[in-house]
């Protein structure tokens, strides 16, 4: 479904991202974890045509987007849950979710995927009139994945969603995304400095240093492996 | 009291023209944190296409207020595109460079247009021609408002309406909100942001056009120069108000033209501009946002 070739992505001089080569299959939770500034986030905003790769191919569903404008990459199916989840601050949960949904024309449906969302997060419903900027961190987490969802993505990029969460709210983020994934039969893409986290939730991952990919394997063997545990697990 | 309430109202009508005008510096700055120095350029170039228009339509004979509305529409249209020349030519190929790059090219636009207005058509005063009747109904009220002024009002009124809907209910309006909020955002949701820049410099064009041919029409004179110091005027309204917030730049409107007002008709009107450097001095020192503004707007 999405597929990185030997992608180069830089910063001014700075090179960012390193030859690097990911393969996500429809249908997957994949996983890519590594520790801060490794190039997790640049590859995502690669993949979304924020910052495009200066050599490399990004293809999507057999589609080239390597050089498309990020608005194209999202009506294609590509939405993305940046670090940070980025709530529009000072417009209410429902125009957030408006956003969410801006390249969409269905207007009835629309309505019936916001009324589904509101059934999954009651609070958000409750608050559909407060600015996003006062929401807690965990409301915001529900906003911005549901804002992700508004658009009905194929392929879905979560970056570091445990970032700076409770952790029974993190454990909620992460039964979210598995019921994403099994009932919307969206692809996903998980991007997260919390190894254990990400591989438990993840069939297979790669591991990210200094902007290269060094390993790729499925979470078991990932989580049995003496570098990994040694980097990323913390035993 | 006539007394007062006439220089209340005569500060009202001022201060709209001044809110019309600050909108375009607020909207976009709020969007693309640059202050367009040509926006009062592209309010005189308004007023010249206006004058432009009335003069051929005069000379057919038509009636005086289809002529005023004809002149605001072409000069509106007309606004509007060299706002959206400006942003494409002298804006855009500097977005990812230092802004005092954008800033001095701001600076340039303004000086460029005004030289091409001065050598396209003159320097001298030209005459703008009152095309508003003085409404019967107004006569008893005739020394404390003229129908100019009624006009002036309604108008902005009304284009203020339709902004505030445009803004807050409309896809594109909310569309602005976003991308002036979070840019990167916004792209990530599949917003054309290069589009909604161009959308708002067409808007604020337009405000500004409508503020030329209105305030032209009652003054009853124009040259190149005019929207230098309309321009100044603008953006210590926007400022005052809050740079970027939009209720902001109105009310900085409505709060320079009265005390502009109040001062000439209880001190002397000999002092008039310098009632606009006065505050702009004053709120940078005191209140830096403004207003109504934001102090954290400006976030990653
Ligand atoms: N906007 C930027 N400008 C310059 N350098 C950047 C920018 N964003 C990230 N970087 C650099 O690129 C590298 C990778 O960053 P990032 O992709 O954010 O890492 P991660 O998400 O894995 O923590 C880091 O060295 C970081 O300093
Ligand atoms: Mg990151």
């Amino acid at each position: 479904m999405l597929k990185l070739q030997n992608v180069q992505t830089f910063y001014g001089n700075i090179q960012a991202l390193k030859d690097v080569t990911i393969q996500i299959s429809e249908g997957e939770i994949v996983s890519l974890i590594g520790s801060n500034g490794a190039g997790k986030s640049t590859t995502l905003m690669a993949i979304c045509g924020i910052v495009p790769p200066r050599s490399g191919e990004i293809l999507f569903m057999g589609q080239p987007i390597t050089h498309m404008e990020p608005d194209r990459i999202v009506s294609l199916g590509i939405c993305q849950v940046p670090e940070g989840r980025r709530i529009f601050p000072h417009l209410s949960v429902l125009e957030n979710l408006d956003m969410g949904a801006f390249l969409r024309k269905d207007r009835s449906q629309i309505k019936r995927d916001m009324e589904y969302l509101f059934e999954l997060f009651p609070l958000l419903a409750q608050r559909r009139h407060q600015a996003g900027g006062t929401l807690s961190g965990g409301e915001q987490q529900m906003l911005a994945i549901s804002r992700a969802l508004m658009a009905r993505p194929k392929l879905l990029l979560l970056d570091e969603p445990s970032l700076g969460l409770a952790p029974l709210i993190v454990k909620r983020t992460f039964e979210i995304v598995r019921k994403i994934n099994t009932e919307n039969k969206t692809t996903i893409f998980l991007v997260e400095q919390n190894a254990n986290l990400a591989l438990k939730v993840a069939a297979r991952g790669y591991v990210m240093e200094n902007g290269r990919i060094t390993l790729t394997d499925s979470s078991e063997n990932l989580l049995a492996n003496e570098g990994v545990k040694k980097a990323y697990l913390g035993f | 009291m006539d007394y007062f309430l006439g220089l209340f109202l005569g500060g009202l009508t001022r201060g709209s023209i001044y809110a019309l005008i600050a909108l375009g510096y607020t909207m976009v700055y709020g969007i693309i944190e640059l202050i367009n120095f040509a926006h009062g350029e592209i309010y005189m170039i308004g007023a010249f296409t206006a004058l432009i228009v009335i003069s051929v339509l005069t000379l057919m004979g038509m009636n005086t207020i289809a002529i005023l509305v004809i002149a605001g529409v072409i000069a509106v249209v007309y606004s509007s595109a060299y706002g959206y020349t400006l942003e494409k030519i002298a804006y855009k190929p500097l977005r990812a460079a230092p802004r005092l790059s954008a800033l001095i090219s701001a600076i340039g636009m303004s000086l460029f247009l005004q030289n091409y207005v001065l050598l396209a058509q003159t320097s001298d005063f030209l005459p703008f021609p009152n095309l508003v009747p003085d409404f019967e109904f107004m006569e008893p009220y005739a020394h404390i408002i003229g129908s100019a002024e009624i006009v002036i009002l309604i108008t902005t009124a009304i284009v203020m309406i339709l902004l505030t809907i445009l803004i807050k209910f409309t896809n594109i309006g909310k569309a602005m909100r976003a991308a002036s909020q979070d840019k990167t955002m916004a792209l990530l949701v599949g917003i054309n942001v290069n589009r909604v820049i161009s959308f708002t410099f067409v808007v604020g064009s337009a405000t500004a056009a409508i503020g030329g041919v209105l305030i032209a029409s009652h003054i009853g004179m124009i040259n190149f120069y005019i929207g230098f110091i309309a321009g100044i005027k603008a953006f210590v309204a926007a400022v005052l108000g809050g740079i970027g917030s939009i209720p902001g730049a109105v009310l900085g409107g409505f709060v320079l033209g009265w005390t502009e007002s109040f001062a000439t008709g209880y001190i002397s009107s000999d002092y008039e501009d310098v009632f606009a450097f006065l505050f702009l001095v004053l709120i940078l020192i005191f209140r830096p946002q403004g207003i109504l503004g934001r102090s954290d707007k400006h976030k990653a």
